[in-house]
């Protein structure tokens, strides 16, 4: 996994909320392998009529759009279903960062396990980036260590994030590897519950 | 912290096996599912080298890319018949029992698990499925993780996670005539939101969770997460225990009695707080139905569309005239006006041998207006439901009894798919815009709501079926 510090990039808005994993990327496409990429099926059915015609008027459409590497977006990004393709396919689209109002609990663990940074804003910040990113192509700084996001007049709004996904995001470390460090600590817990409770055996 | 525990904070509290410098605690799983669409996550494993630690706490089954119908030969794309066959080879090559396609006890993850006693109370459990939360019914702590917390369990067994808040949904008081679990959760997700317990695992208590039946309680667990909850989570009481004994998975002998014993200590000490209260009274809920793409979009059968117009939140507003757009309705058209092309009875939501007996009940002696099909939860509800004859009744009513899987809900096999511009009444979980096909247009209800939408070709209330067969 990539290590997340500082992104510095082109940002589009999706004026939107509770956008659940099925827009994101429709179930049709899951089959693939993780190697294939997903990059194509993102927001397939909001970018594409079903003869496959772009529509103009979707913001990852616009200009500059096939740049973007920061999403901005209303509450309840990524609601519904697990899928984790939904955040591969922002991955391979070549975003490394979401801005919200909220997010769906398991998309957001699931941006923390591949390197997208998921960031909850106020709902007043997200419309003022909003505002912004709609005047045309604009570029945002988002900076982790320092837990900010920043515009290019200087602008810049703090977020908070659960510390352990921010470390992992940071150094870019995946959770089994450190799992595993503490396999003795584990092996005797499970002796001891599984004596208190045999059923579960 | 002074005061008692919640039923949640007991069952996190067990499985805790440590924490972490920044917080994060470090939990055991008992239980791990998984399906036809957890091939990622094998790779993901395998790539990095890892190997399953506990294969016996895993089990398997093929849901999400099965046929309802001609066996195999009913999956046409080699693609999805690839996925089905690969869970029967990830598993064998794991050691992981898994009951494949065409094995007696398949069928729709969330249903096989509570059936055959794999989910048992105080459990933690975890699957690659975001309906895991319908677990909670038997008083586990269960939730839907993606492909690599699935390759996480797999190799030890543990899951990292951040404790949630808790929230408790008290619903006191009589159901009426004709309304059921799946009304219940429509009409609580309707009040809080599809975001109202993000972040929360809730716990259902009152007298109107009581009085539920297992099924019943299973849809409501199924739901939670359609408001954005963790989990959903009920104490076991007589009910649950009475539902495990003699399941071919549940403990047996003096595991039994000793398991027993401490499933009666998993409920919520009355001093226990919770970070969120919200009250309901069951005697206010109507069978509800759903008009827009989000869960929350809910209102009764006895209703009309609503008129953005009237939405002050202008955010809310867009979001309503897309919804209405989608779903082609114009706001003040009563629900029970409108038309439908297709019915869906099936799901992990409602596809339990108490669903299909409540849509029996409605079919018995009508013909349906328009086509429909009821895909039962898993081979062993496909069994009782013949056994009972249901599916007798459904055939001569003119509906179709396929295979169990998920079939329509998530319309991932390539065949099951509602055709653009339809308009389909289905007793699954989710209408979000594509969710059933591309363009595809849902409106959820009961399996009461939908089989009496069957009968009479537009979206009705089922009380009135009700009444009429009496």
């Amino acid at each position: 996994m990539k290590p997340v510090q500082r992104i510095h990039g082109v940002a589009v808005g999706l004026e939107m909320g509770n956008v659940d994993t099925d827009q994101i990327v429709p179930a049709r496409y899951l089959y693939r392998n993780r190697s294939d990429g997903f990059a194509d099926t993102l927001f397939r059915d909001m970018r594409f009529d079903p003869q496959g015609r772009e529509d103009g008027s979707f913001p990852l459409n616009g200009p500059e759009a096939d740049q973007a590497t920061i999403l901005v977006t209303l509450d309840n990004f990524g609601c519904g279903s697990s899928r984790e393709h939904a955040v591969w396919a922002l991955n391979d689209a070549g975003f490394r960062a979401v801005i919200a109002v909220s997010f769906g609990d398991i998309f957001r663990n699931n941006a923390h396990e591949n390197g997208l940074l998921p960031i909850v804003l106020e709902e007043h910040e997200v419309m003022h980036l909003l505002a912004h990113v709609k005047a045309g192509p604009a570029k945002l700084t988002v900076d982790l260590e320092s837990q900010r996001v920043t515009l290019p007049n200087g602008t810049c709004f703090s977020f908070e994030i659960d510390s352990a996904a921010r470390e992992n995001l940071l150094l870019g470390r995946s959770k089994i590897d450190a799992t595993h460090t503490l396999m003795n600590t584990i092996d005797a817990f499970e002796e001891a519950y599984l004596g208190r409770h045999p059923w579960s055996r | 912290m002074t005061g008692g525990r919640t039923l949640f904070e007991k069952i996190w509290d067990a499985h805790e096996i440590t924490v972490s410098e920044n917080g994060e605690s470090l939990l055991y799983v008992d239980r791990h599912f998984i399906h036809d669409g957890t091939s990622q996550a094998f790779e993901k494993l395998e790539l990095a080298g890892h190997t399953v630690r506990s294969p016996h706490k895993t089990f398997g089954t093929a849901d999400h890319y099965v046929p309802t119908r001609n066996g195999l030969e009913g999956l046409p794309d080699p693609e999805r018949r690839a996925m089905v066959l690969r869970l029967e080879e990830d598993a064998k090559r794991h050691n992981i029992r898994c009951f494949g396609f065409g094995h007696h006890n398949q069928g729709i993850v969330h249903v096989i698990g509570p059936e055959l006693g794999l989910t048992l109370p105080g459990f933690l459990l975890v699957c690659g499925d975001s309906h895991t939360s319908t677990h909670g019914a038997l008083g586990a702590f269960a939730f839907g993780v993606g492909a690599s917390e699935v390759a996480h369990v797999l190799a030890t067994q543990t899951i990292w996670q951040a404790r949630p808040k808790t929230m408790r949904i008290t619903l006191d008081g009589h159901a009426g005539v004709g309304v059921t679990a799946k009304d219940m959760i429509l009409h609580m997700i309707g009040m809080i939101g599809a975001g109202g317990a993000t972040g929360h695992v809730i716990e259902y208590s009152g007298s109107g969770i009581e009085a539920l039946s297992m099924e019943g309680r299973l849809t409501l667990c199924n739901m939670s997460i359609e408001a954005g909850a963790r989990a959903g989570l009920i104490a076991p009481d007589t009910k649950t225990v009475a539902y495990l004994k003699g399941k071919t998975f549940a403990p047996s002998g003096a595991d039994w009695d000793h398991a027993v014993m401490h499933w009666q200590t998993l409920t919520s000490d009355s001093d226990a707080a919770f970070d969120r209260d919200v009250r309901i009274d069951t005697g206010d809920i109507s069978p509800t139905v759903t008009w827009g793409t989000s869960p929350e979009d809910a209102v009764p059968v006895t209703a009309a569309v609503p008129d953005p117009q009237g939405e002050p939140d202008a955010e809310r507003r867009a979001r309503m005239i897309r919804a209405l757009d989608y779903m082609d309705l114009k706001p003040g058209t009563p629900m029970e006006s409108i038309t439908v092309d297709r019915v869906f009875i099936g799901s992990c939501t409602n596809s339990r041998i108490e669903d299909l007996r409540a849509v029996a009940e409605i079919l018995k002696g009508h013909k349906t207006k328009i086509p429909a099909m009821v895909v039962p939860g898993s081979m062993i509800v496909k069994a009782a439901a013949e056994a009972e004859g249901l599916d007798r009744i459904f055939v001569e009513a003119g509906v179709e009894w396929r295979d169990p899987g998920c079939s329509m809900c998530v319309a991932m096999n390539g065949v099951d798919v509602v055709g653009p511009g339809e308009r389909c009444a289905s007793t699954s979980n989710r209408n979000f815009a594509g969710r059933q096909g591309r363009a595809a247009r849902t409106h959820l209800m009961s399996p009461a709501m939908a089989a009496a939408t069957a009968v009479a070709g537009h979206i009705v209330d089922p009380r009135k079926s009700l009444v009429a067969g009496a």
